[in-house]
């Protein structure tokens, strides 16, 4: 569910991506048996390494794998997994399954994106929140659910929803 | 068993010896001497009936009578009337509670004719961490038969001969695709575990591959070595870290004890497994995309033929099917084909995992025998609506399936019947809405996920699906008018007859389904209905009660 | 240990059979008793890990040293988690839902100490296994 929007071409690596990291990954493809096939599992642990799947770091590995850069993008574009832009500080997952859809999920994620300010797959102004929209997190029982990192929260109601980012915005405060 | 006419089986299992089967045994063993009778009749003590409520339990054989709450006393009638008069003993009958209606049969009993547990037969029973307890529940045991005693064709002949069919939705016959698979030349096979559950709404195998990890692995082993593989490869939403861990745990527990790796059971054969994560997209369900992404590419699907037996995996033969079809594999083997094949439909053979969810009571987890009702599912299993609200329909087969109203309820679940009533299996999920639920709402919501989903490859798929939402999103705003619904039907079949893989041709069903059973619906939602005749359909209720006419 | 051979296999599993005989027959002679805690991510959402805990704290708290808590896979029953599974010795088990926070302590209290289930939170078990 990568949208158009957040792909540019043109985007100039200005990103400040640590040494350590590349060094890291480096040696997770070195220690690969072989790297025929193994294109989403290097991109998986890279997305572990830097949080999200930047410019530079997809350059990165298409030259190590000699592959070009657009087979990698168009990798890391097809699947719903892998992010090309940085996370907030927490993730808030509104789960859009059948199950949460039918007791009401779609009002959850749209009063959130109001709460928030933001669309989903967007991180809020502060660099606090990403919201993703996912599908079905399998606690069908606790429809409609909203998980935040990884604490669900199940049976949610629209009313409670302040109280939930409240939590996590008040341990902002108190750090 | 052969010399003896009658059989009586007393139940051994923990709650009907806490309630005294041992005396209610040693009872009818005595009596029968007494009465000289202990030759022609044997008293045998069985496993669980799971009938633990009315324990203890006795059953004869093979007059298949069940009696419920036996107590030690009870023998001498069990002997005197039953054995010897031949008259069953009324009182011990099991009585259904509300109806007072007695059965004799354990088949008449409702509880009886709800769950059964194969695939699921270990979940929450097990430590999926612990080898041990899975073998000591018989666990590879089925391996170390198949390998040492069977021949390839053998254990296909046993699985084409149990009847069993993929469970993943498309309900291909599991036994053909291994023959298939078996027959093509060349040295390099796959066998590969689809686990790429993306059914939004299903989790059965996710709970299989959490709950009893051990009972997949086996299996792939003996599909390995029935299709001529060394190699098996099990393919992986990354969005299930838990099923993923306990895979990785079990692989290494199974590999320690050369359970997998090199020469099995000190045979020629050898066999391990890999673990491939996908990355999040729906497609990839479908075999070809699926082995594409395995291989680290787009997930797209490829033309068929050449079939994945013929061409898969780096162009190799390569065999694909699913978590529980795997998980059924073992107990064919060690209860035989003919076990399997007796439960179930005369085309359906075995159970189906149903995740049920939705506006049900007991969301959760069900086996069911193939055969059952959906009433049955929802009302006795699901215990009903919640709120006490009125049942709308329920939804089977997620996005490429269709909605089933009151009036199929009582169609007993098979693949055909479903698919001949405007839905399908599916993987198992299974949703069930309301009368608060407006259906069109519920096809946009569909039609939304495939169109995120849709991998983008062929243009019916790409641009219909896209077209398709856009039209729903119209009539739900109340903006469109009935030429915009002629062209949403035209639209959907285009997109069913033009796409390439089982994503697009199926994509337009929950639209086609809801405009079947909830054509009011969308009528009441339509700006120009008043000069609209439809083969004198043309009545419909607004929102608010009142009825909108030509 | 590798296994060799299908009789190597049957040892074992004849080496095992009393980490389940209390599961599937209850007919073990030692006083012990079995929680099963559902474990996958539907309990494990709904709170299994710290029902888990607790559990265990509290059994090692009063040296309940008879009694074993095992991790297992989902039972199906997601409309009620947390699920719990008491099994004790020569009688049969007892399902329990929704078990958290003071209800563990109930449980420990009534049933495995005092012997007599919680009746109110019992789950009826429609189902048997192949």
């Amino acid at each position: 569910m990568t949208k158009p929007a957040e792909i540019s071409a043109a985007e100039t690596a200005n990103e400040n991506l640590p040494k350590e990291k590349f060094e890291e990954l480096e040696k997770f493809i070195n220690g690969l048996e072989t790297t025929k096939g193994a294109l989403i599992e290097i991109l998986h642990k890279a997305q572990d390494i830097f949080g999200y799947l930047p410019r530079d770091v997809q350059l990165y590995v298409a030259r190590k794998l000699g592959i070009p850069g657009a087979e990698v993008f168009g990798v890391v574009s097809f699947y719903s997994y892998f992010t090309t832009k940085p996370r907030g500080k927490h993730t808030i997952s509104v789960c859009m399954g059948t199950a949460c859809f039918v007791r009401g999920a779609d009002k959850i994620i749209e009063r959130l994106k109001e709460k928030l300010g933001i669309e989903s797959n967007e991180i809020t102004e502060d660099g606090l929140f990403t919201l993703k929209d996912v599908r079905c997190i399998g606690a069908c029982g606790l429809a409609p659910v909203v998980m935040i990192d990884d604490k669900v929260y199940g049976r949610v109601k629209e009313e409670e929803l302040d109280e939930i980012i409240n939590t996590y915005r008040n341990q902002e405060v108190k750090h | 068993m052969s010399k003896f006419r009658t059989n009586i089986m007393v139940c051994g299992g923990t709650g009907c010896l806490a309630s005294d089967s041992e005396k209610v045994f040693k009872n009818l063993k005595l009596i029968l001497k007494a009465r000289g009778y202990a030759d022609e009749v044997q008293v045998i003590k069985t496993g669980c009936f799971g009938f633990c409520e009315q324990g203890p339990i006795v059953k004869i054989e093979p007059d298949n009578v069940l009696y419920v709450r036996v107590g030690p006393k009870d023998a001498k009638d069990i002997i005197d009337e039953h054995i010897i008069k031949g008259r069953t003993v009324d009182r011990l009958l099991y009585r259904e509670p509300d109806k007072g209606k007695k059965a004799h049969k354990q088949e008449d009993m409702p509880f009886y004719k709800k769950q059964l547990r194969i695939a699921l037969r270990n979940c929450g029973l097990v430590n999926p961490e612990d080898i041990y307890e899975y073998i000591a529940l018989g666990g590879y045991e089925a391996l170390g038969k198949v390998l040492t005693t069977k021949s390839q064709k053998d254990v296909i002949d046993i699985v084409k001969k149990s009847g069993l069919r993929g469970r993943g939705g498309g309900g291909f016959p599991t036994g053909l695709k291994w023959e298939i698979t078996s027959k093509q030349p060349g040295k390099t096979k796959f066998i590969i575990c689809n686990a790429d559950e993306g059914d939004p709404g299903a989790f059965m195998d996710r709970s299989i591959l959490e709950g009893d990890p051990h009972s997949v692995l086996e299996a792939m082993a003996i599909g390995g070595y029935a299709i001529g593989a060394d190699k098996g490869i099990i393919y992986i939403r990354a969005e299930y870290p838990l099923a993923i861990q306990r895979l990785n745990i079990a692989l290494k527990q199974a590999r320690e004890m050369g359970l997998l790796g090199e020469n099995i059971f000190n045979t020629d054969f050898s066999f391990d497994i890999d673990i491939k994560y996908g990355a999040g997209a729906f497609v990839c369900g479908e075999e070809t995309a699926l082995i594409n992404s395995c291989e680290g590419k787009r997930g797209e699907p490829n033309y068929k033929p050449p079939y994945p037996a013929e061409k898969g995996y780096f162009g190799h033969p390569t065999c694909v099917n699913n978590v529980e079809t795997f998980a059924n594999i073992p107990p064919i083997i060690l209860k035989g084909p003919q076990w399997f094949a007796s439960i179930g439909t005369e085309k359906s053979k075995g159970t189906k995992v149903f995740a049920l969810a939705g506006k049900i009571n007991n969301v959760g987890l069900v086996e069911v025998p193939m055969g059952i009702t959906l009433r049955e599912i929802i009302y006795d299993i699901g215990g009903g609506i919640q709120g006490g609200r009125k049942f709308k329909a329920v939804q089977t087969g997620g996005p490429s399936g269709g909605v089933i109203t009151e009036e199929d309820l009582d169609t007993p679940i098979d693949y055909d019947s479903l698919t001949a009533i405007g839905s399908m299996m599916g993987s198992g999920g299974m949703i069930v809405m309301d009368e608060t639920d407006n259906m069109v709402d519920i096809a946009k919501f569909y039609l939304e996920f495939t169109m995120d989903e849709s991998c983008g490859r062929c243009t019916p798929c790409r641009i219909g699906t896209k077209r398709l939402y856009e039209m729903l999103n119209k009539i739900t705003s109340g903006k469109a008018t009935m030429a915009d619904i002629d062209a949403m039907k035209q639209l959907c079949y285009m997109i069913k007859d033009g796409s390439l893989c089982g994503l697009g041709q199926t994509a337009p069903n929950p639209v086609i389904s809801t405009m079947k059973h909830f054509w009011n619906e969308y009528l009441a939602l339509i700006k120009d209905v008043d000069n609209y005749q439809e083969e004198g359909r043309y009545i419909a209720t607004n929102k608010d009660g009142t009825t909108i006419r030509s | 240990m590798k296994v060799k051979s299908l009789e190597e296999l049957k040892k074992i599993r004849e080496e095992s059979m009393d980490k389940v005989n209390l599961r599937e027959h209850g007919e073990i002679n030692e006083d012990k008793i079995e929680i099963l805690v559902g474990m996958a991510t539907c309990g494990i959402s709904s709170g299994a890990r710290e029902t888990l805990n607790e559990f265990v704290e509290e059994i090692k708290k009063e040296k309940l040293n008879n009694v074993k808590v095992i991790p297992v896979g989902c039972i199906g029953y997601c409309h009620s988690e947390p699920t719990v599974q008491v099994n004790i010795s020569g009688e049969k088990p007892v399902l329990y839902g929704n078990v958290k926070g003071k209800r563990v302590h109930e449980i420990i209290e009534k049933h495995i100490k005092g012997g007599k289930p919680v009746e109110n939170l019992i789950l009826h078990v429609d189902f048997e296994r192949a």
